[in-house]
């Protein structure tokens, strides 16, 4: 057991604050230290650590008076950049979005901040949300913490994953205790597996969109990142909840994640995708996989295999389906109401200019996919026949949840790369992803595990994937992961006291 | 299918991005990759399945016909980069 305050969880941290063996403005203060000494990482955009005390001492006033919030009072926590924060600069790692200081809220962000929540600063990540490696930020890349101990990659700076790398790196590097992510494609579960840490991204409608800057409005959702199953219950209670300014978010109430925990296995149906391959991937992901049924197994879950027999295409429909929704939700950056304005001698000149300087190449590409196939002569073709893949795809996973609780996969196909690997095209970055959209296709809670290390020390996650609505049990069986795995992050430095 | 380079350049006027002629072969090659691989969606059958045009199974929910926004013009021009006499401005689009 340690003294230093960022070593804790969520849950300890709540339990600590409680007791009152520490201030949330000592627990805020250590690790906007952290942040401060690893710069390094580059995991956050812009920092607020003056914001942070401020909130910090009110939940303190509140903790005397004995009208303490909740669990999430007195947290610290990073919040990504596409969140909208009122009067702090939210750039959602854009050029064209550098300057822009939100006049409002977005409702997951104001949700955790009335829950007592305190955020250290606005987090790194991919442009626009579009990445799997933080390497397309317009402020630079972030870095992972881990290094592979052997080798090819020994001892090279390795990406954190993506979109939500500036968060991974955040919650792996202990610089806050919670951070928030979107998921779109696996921007949550990716950077979580590449950085031993947990990644959920919840139902589509469980959290408010509004406020986060849209990528693709059908996928993009919000969830926790945290250093455990526990405390990813805890935090995504807090961010959830119906939103009348967001008219897909789902008019349910919200469970109690947290107390659906500790009910163990037994009993549960868990489903392996005979699908969940790709050329290439490490043996010792698959090893991992077949570990991670047995640990189930071994607890009183009954294995059973099943087939999606769509998943290979489903990678392929979200790059028509994501980029089509992103040229339609890009075209706001015209110049005129906020962000970069670059002049030209019409207004057509103008926003090109704009658009040109103010978006980088990834986020050219894939607007400029998403505007050929909405495009006329090619809408069918492309957009309508994607739409009824995704369909296929969405039945499989129902099938399949007639037969089993919850569904068992690798998050990623690889571990952490390094940050100078070059990909000789944009679809061998995107094959990142391979393992994450099914879900995201069909709108389903998935969750990344941390659950072992290759033979270089690099950690790897295991996804659970569960039918909608479900998170009490897909957190169930998360939890009955994380306890048979028995993944310890180590503590790196500088950021330790 | 292979993208010429007017195609590519439509794409980009049609998406208001300006692309130098220099970039052109580039992009072309890129898209035309995307493209191709994606291509592959053809091998499944979709006929009589519907296009998925909602993920969550709901209805759209219905709201008051009440006005819950408003009356916050200088929230709205807080961030426009040239914004005059409570407007935004733009090039000028008439002579």
């Amino acid at each position: 057991m340690t003294n230093d305050l960022t070593h804790l969880t969520i849950a300890s941290a709540r339990d600590g604050l409680d007791a009152g063996d520490f201030s949330s403005v000592e627990l805020t203060a250590a690790h906007s230290a952290a942040i401060e000494k690893s710069r390094d990482l580059n995991a956050f955009i812009t920092e607020t650590p003056e914001l942070a005390q401020a909130a910090a001492a009110a939940s303190d006033a509140r903790r005397a008076n004995g009208a303490a919030l909740g669990a999430m009072d007195g947290i610290p926590i990073a919040m990504k950049d596409l969140f909208c924060t009122e009067g702090v600069q939210s750039t959602a790692g854009s050029h064209i979005l550098e300057g822009f200081v939100p006049q409002y809220e977005s409702t997951v962000s104001r949700n955790l901040k009335e829950a007592g929540a305190v955020t250290l600063g606005k987090a790194n990540m991919d442009e626009f949300a579009m990445g799997s490696a933080t390497l397309t930020s317009y402020f630079g890349n972030t870095i992972n913490p881990w290094k592979a101990s052997s080798g090819p990659n020994a001892g090279k700076d390795l990406v954190p994953g993506g979109s939500s790398g500036g968060s991974s790196t955040a919650i792996s590097a202990r610089l806050a205790l919670g951070a928030t992510g979107t998921d779109t494609g696996g921007s949550i579960r990716q950077p979580a597996s590449f950085t031993g840490t947990v990644g959920m991204k919840p139902t589509y409608g469980r959290c408010s969109r509004w406020g986060i800057v849209a990528f693709a409005s059908s996928l993009d959702q919000a969830g926790p990142m945290t250093r455990t199953v526990r405390d990813a219950a805890i935090m995504l209670g807090a961010m959830a909840g119906h939103d009348p300014m967001d008219s897909t978010s789902t008019p349910m109430d919200v469970p109690d994640f947290e107390s659906g925990l500790g009910k163990g296995v037994k009993g549960l149906r868990v489903g392996v995708p005979a699908e969940y391959t790709a050329d290439g991937m490490p043996e010792e992901i698959t090893a991992l996989w077949q570990q991670g049924a047995d640990w189930l197994k071994d607890q009183g879950a009954e294995i059973v295999e099943v087939s999606l027999p769509h998943t290979k295409y489903a990678l392929p429909t979200y790059y028509i389906v994501a980029p089509a929704e992103a040229s339609s939700n890009l075209a706001r950056y015209d110049g005129v109401r906020y962000g970069l304005r670059v002049d030209g001698d019409s207004l057509d000149e103008m926003y090109m200019n704009t658009r040109a300087e103010g978006f980088g190449d990834e986020v050219q590409r894939r607007v400029m996919i998403g505007t050929y196939v909405l495009s006329a002569g090619y809408y069918d073709a492309y957009y309508v026949k994607a739409q009824k893949v995704r369909t296929r795809i969405a039945g499989d996973f129902t099938s399949a949840f007639e037969n089993v609780d919850v569904l068992l996969a690798p998050t990623a196909p690889s571990p952490a790369f390094a940050i100078d690997e070059k990909f000789d095209d944009p679809i061998a970055m995107y094959l990142n992803d391979i393992f994450t959209v099914p879900a995201s296709l069909a709108g389903l809670p998935a969750i990344s595990v941390p659950a072992g290390l290759t033979s270089d020390g690099l950690p790897l996650g295991l996804q659970l994937i569960s039918p909608a609505f479900d998170e009490v049990t897909l957190f169930r069986a998360a939890e009955a992961l994380e306890q048979a795995a028995g993944f310890e992050l180590p503590i790196f430095g500088p950021g330790e006291g | 299918m292979a993208l010429d380079r007017e195609t590519v350049q439509r794409i980009a006027y049609l998406a208001r991005i300006r692309v130098n002629d220099d970039r052109l072969d580039q992009i072309a090659g890129e898209l035309d990759g995307i493209l191709g691989w994606v291509e592959q969606l053809s091998e499944v059958d979709t006929d009589g399945v519907a296009p998925m045009t909602s993920v969550a199974d709901v209805l759209a929910p219905m709201r008051a016909d009440a006005i819950t926004d408003g009356d916050c013009r200088d929230k709205v021009l807080a961030n426009a980069t040239e914004p005059m006499e409570g407007f935004f401005t733009v090039p000028k689009v008439v002579e």
